[in-house]
């Protein structure tokens, strides 16, 4: 068992909280884990990515191969595009439909939640709005990681439970609007697959 | 004895703590950062009396860790690659000291560049000191390295330098701790005089250093971090140094690796195994991340004549970093892609934050700058090095830590009035001063804007060790109170900014303004807050 993620998104979009999660699930799964960020001057408000390798057995490169990734998980669309050579032919693109502009030439959106529907394996969420209907838009970048939960092979519990772990300090209730958040991602991919 | 998540630069101060470490010194620098910072968020490292408060820059956290050897002690000392350069004398000639506590010099290199001016290769400078070296391929023996070279620095009595890459540096994985061990005794050297380097001593010091060369290269090659793996198809055989080793076995998860391979992660580089790859086999091809070291060293190493590949004939780049489809086209691997970069998507580059002071001083300059037209000022190393890009351009150089002030100088000697320089806070105590005393004492005609914003930003919002003191600073290496100016970068208080800086310009001689205003990422650091309230400034 082997899964690959490219995590995408813009500086300061708090894509490293995704990838604690989903590191604590791993290791509740007792797998192999390694994890590159990106730190330092790009980090401002530039394109970031993290790669996140998991595998039931020990992990060669800390960088995913082009044409490798079984998931591209962006909380930003036009990030999600940025990395698609990295992704493999029957992987998924994960993302969520709010842009991020903070550039004076961000394209059209329709333009790239067209290019994200040219990709046969494709989930295209607004999760900022699946987050505000449970008045938690903070939570949108849990939403995305539950839509992409139904590609992992890790199961479902395990997220939930990295999820207590993670925000474990913060109090039971910040804890269940995570795990609402976790499972609203999911029923929506379930539903639109 | 644990299992640990931890980044490559957390894995090498969690080996560090582990080794028996009595202090900890650096300046930020990415991809470095991490080490220290783990080291003080450390409550082992507080309880054990561990020294991790941030140094002025690279040069006096070397000198410092120096001296915690001399008394005995466990020190490392880290730095960015472009720091080893501010380093670099006391670096050099601590080979020729030797010490007596081990002594770690880690030095973090960013191949491609992510965030510094250059990719060069501290490799160089371990070669140049001709100390032992060592470059972990992972975390774990990021952990083990430092945990262990402890003991090689203090076989030899010369302190080891770590290298590492952006990679490794900035990527977790699990790691195996060791069993802790005491800090060293307080001990002087044996000699009292092995850290005067009069000549008469250096040039002994240098003999024994010298003399060593023959033992250090044995140790490589009986170190376990140097590894000859063998293999049936002689027709190539592959040396690789630190991260690169996974590269090449990333491209060898479902098939095997028939070649011979020599994993390289101790330096000097060790001659019994290499000599065995060269006579053993028809080629060689070296995977080594960031200038073709290895690979030059090979070319005139051996008189078998093996033909030597890698970075320098074009079977890997000449520069940037690694990766495994890098390393698969050279090994003649083909790679299939599926997609491609939809031309739609736009460069997304770093930017200066919303609500930044350096963006409402760049935005003041301008207006006061408009009346000589552009390409007068000066920048250096920190945030306000983004004022370069669009749609500010306010910027004409960032070349090294604390060049703004002493460039700005320069270009005034040959005319350039009025000439300006823009440094931050934390760099302007990393290396600025200096320079400030070159302008004072020949009354140089340049204005020197030292945007303040309490910390090292760029980092991570760091201590910034001349914290309430900038002004008495300056006005004690000798600028005239009269022309150093403090004020809030607002919008609000534009036209005031405006005035300042055109009367300072038109003056003849040397004006420091200081725009002062809290770095926006730093707003939740209670520490930092108490201090600003303590020190008057908030």
């Amino acid at each position: 068992m082997k899964t690959d993620i490219i995590l995408a998104g813009v500086g300061g979009q708090g894509i490293l909280s995704i990838a604690a999660t989903i590191g604590m699930a791993a290791l509740h799964n007792d797998l192999f884990l390694k994890q590159a960020e990106v730190h330092g001057m790009s980090q401002r408000g530039g394109a970031v990515q993290s790669n996140m390798r998991i595998s039931d057995k020990p992990i060669a490169s800390d960088l995913i191969p082009m044409g490798a990734a079984d998931i591209i998980l962006s909380v930003e669309p036009m990030e999600s595009l940025r990395y698609l050579p990295f992704l493999k032919k029957e992987g998924w693109v994960v993302t969520n439909t709010t842009p991020f502009i903070n550039i004076p030439n961000y394209p059209e959106l329709e333009e790239i939640i067209a290019e994200i529907k040219k990709r046969k394996n494709h989930i295209a969420i607004d999760a900022d709005s699946i987050a505000a209907e449970f008045g938690s838009k903070r939570s949108s970048n849990i939403v995305m990681l539950g839509a992409a939960s139904p590609f992992f092979e890790i199961s479902f519990e395990s997220f939930e439970e990295g999820i207590r772990k993670i925000f474990a300090r913060k109090g039971e209730d910040i804890i269940n609007v995570n795990i609402q958040a976790l499972r609203a991602g999911r029923d929506f991919t379930e539903k639109n697959r | 004895m644990q299992k640990l998540l931890l980044l490559g630069d957390e894995a090498i101060a969690q080996g560090a703590l582990d080794g028996g470490i009595s202090g900890i010194y650096a300046y930020p620098g990415t991809p470095s950062t991490e080490i220290t910072e783990y080291v003080q968020a450390s409550r082992f490292a507080k309880e054990n009396n561990i020294h991790s408060a941030w140094s002025a820059n690279e040069k006096t956290a070397m000198e410092a860790g120096l001296g915690m050897s001399y008394a005995g002690k466990r020190a490392m000392v880290c730095m960015k690659h472009v720091g080893l350069n501010v380093a670099a004398d006391a670096f050099i000639n601590s080979s020729i000291t030797g010490v007596n506590g081990g002594l770690i010099v880690v030095s973090a290199d960013d191949p491609s560049m992510h965030s510094s001016q250059n990719e060069q290769d501290s490799r160089f400078y371990g070669n140049f000191a001709m100390i032992p070296m060592l470059e972990p391929a992972n975390q774990q023996e990021a952990y083990d390295m430092a945990y262990h070279g402890y003991e090689l620095s203090e076989k030899f009595k010369l302190p080891v330098l770590l290298r590492i890459t952006t990679r490794l540096a900035h990527s977790r994985a699990g790691v195996q701790t060791l069993e802790q061990k005491p800090q060293n005794k307080n001990s002087f050297p044996s000699d009292l005089r092995q850290f005067v380097l009069l000549p008469s001593i250096a040039r002994r010091n240098y003999k024994t250093l010298l003399s060593n060369q023959g033992a250090i290269e044995i140790a490589s090659e009986e170190s376990r971090f140097n590894k000859y793996i063998d293999g049936s198809d002689k027709s190539l055989g592959i040396i690789t140094t630190g991260i690169a080793y996974n590269y090449l076995m990333e491209n060898f998860q479902d098939q095997k690796l028939n070649h011979p391979v020599l994993k390289i992660g101790q330096y000097p580089i060790p001659r019994k195994q290499v000599m065995k790859m060269v006579n053993e086999c028809d080629k060689i091809l070296v995977l080594e991340e960031g200038y073709p070291i290895v690979e030059e060293m090979l070319k005139g190493y051996q008189e078998a004549g093996t033909p030597v590949t890698g970075r320098l004939d074009g079977t890997l780049p000449r520069d940037g970093e690694l990766n495994p489809n890098l390393v698969a086209k050279a090994l003649g691997i083909e790679t299939v892609l599926d997609g491609t970069i939809p031309e739609l998507v736009k460069n997304r580059p770093p930017s200066m934050c919303t609500g930044c002071g350096h963006i409402d001083a760049y935005t003041a300059l301008a207006e006061a700058l408009a009346q000589y037209g552009e390409g007068r000022v000066f920048s250096d190393i920190g945030c306000y090095t983004l004022g370069a890009l669009p749609p500010y351009n306010a910027i004409n150089s960032c070349v090294d830590m604390g060049a703004s002030i002493t460039m700005a100088k320069g270009a005034a000697d040959a005319g350039l009035i009025p000439s300006v320089a823009v440094i931050g806070d934390s760099t302007f105590t990393h290396s600025g001063i200096t320079g400030l005393i070159d302008c004072v004492s020949e009354n140089s005609p340049v204005t020197i804007i030292i945007s303040d914003n309490f910390t090292t930003g760029m980092t991570g919002g760091q201590d910034s060790k001349a914290l309430g003191r900038i002004e008495d600073i300056c006005k004690g290496v000798g600028v005239d109170p009269d022309h150093i100016k403090v004020f809030r970068p607002t919008k609000k208080n534009m036209d005031e900014m405006v005035q300042i800086m055109k009367d300072e310009l038109a003056f003849n001689g040397v004006s420091v303004i200081i725009p002062r205003r809290q770095c926006v990422q730093t707003m939740k650091n209670k520490e930092l807050a108490e201090q600003l309230v303590k020190l008057n400034l908030k």
